[in-house]
């Protein structure tokens, strides 16, 4: 069972994982071996969560600023933050500092270390989004600002309060998009 | 816009994130019917085949069916949930020696992804023993709603 190269299959009746090839061959779940070069062996998975709710009240002192220059500041921050995640994972920026700092040593360990890619993903995201509304917002168009703390805000607080996985929802819309490109 | 219009907005904005993430949570794990259309899509012929339902062979799985249930789990590389989900299903498979769980790759079965019209991860598919897709999940899935699922469409 579990022949093929793409089956991760788990204990079925007959072969057990101990069957040659069972569950090892897409490891993308564990620490593999494509990991990014420096990635950890997994993160705290409080700390992304924590981080997005920084992410979230800075989104709300954004919103407060309205259209001015401070609420493009604030903007600005939170793009340069998102560039920081994407470039050096969440654990890179001075959000996932912060929880390392004064979050975690308060709290206990964690139950299970997590990937660090798929809140990774979730940075990509806020820095498109953070990005479009800091672009627009330096060409002019003023409402794109709140516009795009706005948006950062739904996100980040979906991640900091409900835990919601920007990467599981979103990972398969861009697939399909990219596939039904290149059949175009 | 006025101070007050502005707190009225974060007002607003952090009220519509919560009913979203409401209905988020709530549609996590829950076991659904396959949609008609995406059954007809997906190969159901109705002319040859009275119960109308799609089936899937142990060679697009990759691997066997279990006799009483698969849970055919579709995972990506950027889902922590799957993780969780992963370790939920096998455990239950594992302690069943009729049910098994099969967790693919989205990226590596787009074909299952548009035949089942999969839009998240993960999304888990759950056949009886004929292979036959009985019912879909998506989101985290724990142990309960897991078991729920099971006795619900693929009765032991």
């Amino acid at each position: 069972m579990s022949s093929s190269p793409h089956a991760r299959s788990s204990a079925p009746p007959v072969a057990s994982s101990t069957a040659p090839g069972a569950g090892r061959s897409t490891p993308h779940h564990v620490t593999g071996p494509d990991l990014p070069a420096g990635a950890s062996r997994g993160i705290d998975p409080r700390g992304p969560r924590v981080a997005a709710g920084v992410t979230a009240a800075l989104a709300v002192v954004g919103l407060l600023l309205g259209t001015g220059p401070g609420a493009l500041v604030v903007l600005a921050v939170v793009a340069g933050s998102f560039v920081l995640g994407v470039v050096r994972g969440v654990a890179g920026t001075w959000q996932g500092w912060l929880f390392r700092r004064f979050v975690r040593p308060r709290l206990a360990p964690p139950d299970e270390l997590e990937d660090p890619r798929p809140p990774r993903f979730a940075q990509i995201v806020g820095l498109v989004i953070s990005g479009l509304g800091l672009g627009l917002g330096l060409l002019g168009v003023g409402p794109a600002i709140p516009a795009g703390a706005a948006l950062v805000l739904v996100a980040s607080f979906l991640n900091a309060a409900f835990g919601l996985c920007l990467g599981c929802e979103l990972y398969l819309v861009g697939v399909r998009l990219r596939a039904a490109r290149a059949l175009a | 816009m006025s101070p007050a219009a502005r707190v009225a907005l974060v007002v607003l904005v952090l009220g519509l994130a919560a009913a979203l993430g409401s209905v988020w949570r709530s549609r996590n794990g829950r076991l659904r019917p396959v949609a008609p259309a995406v059954l007809a899509a997906a190969g159901a012929d109705p002319a040859h085949d009275e119960t109308a339902t799609a089936r899937l062979s142990p060679d697009d799985l990759g691997a066997a069916l279990g006799t009483r249930a698969t849970f055919l789990q579709l995972s990506s590389e950027v889902c922590t949930p799957c993780r969780r989900t992963h370790a939920v299903l096998s455990a239950v498979a594992a302690e069943r020696h009729d049910v098994s769980h099969v967790d693919l790759d989205v990226a590596e079965h787009l074909d299952l992804v548009r035949r089942f019209d999969v839009m998240r991860t993960p999304t888990i598919l759950l056949l009886d023993g004929s292979g036959a897709v009985v019912g879909r999940m998506s989101g985290a899935t724990d142990r309960r709603q897991a078991l729920d699922a099971l006795d619900a469409a693929c009765p032991a």
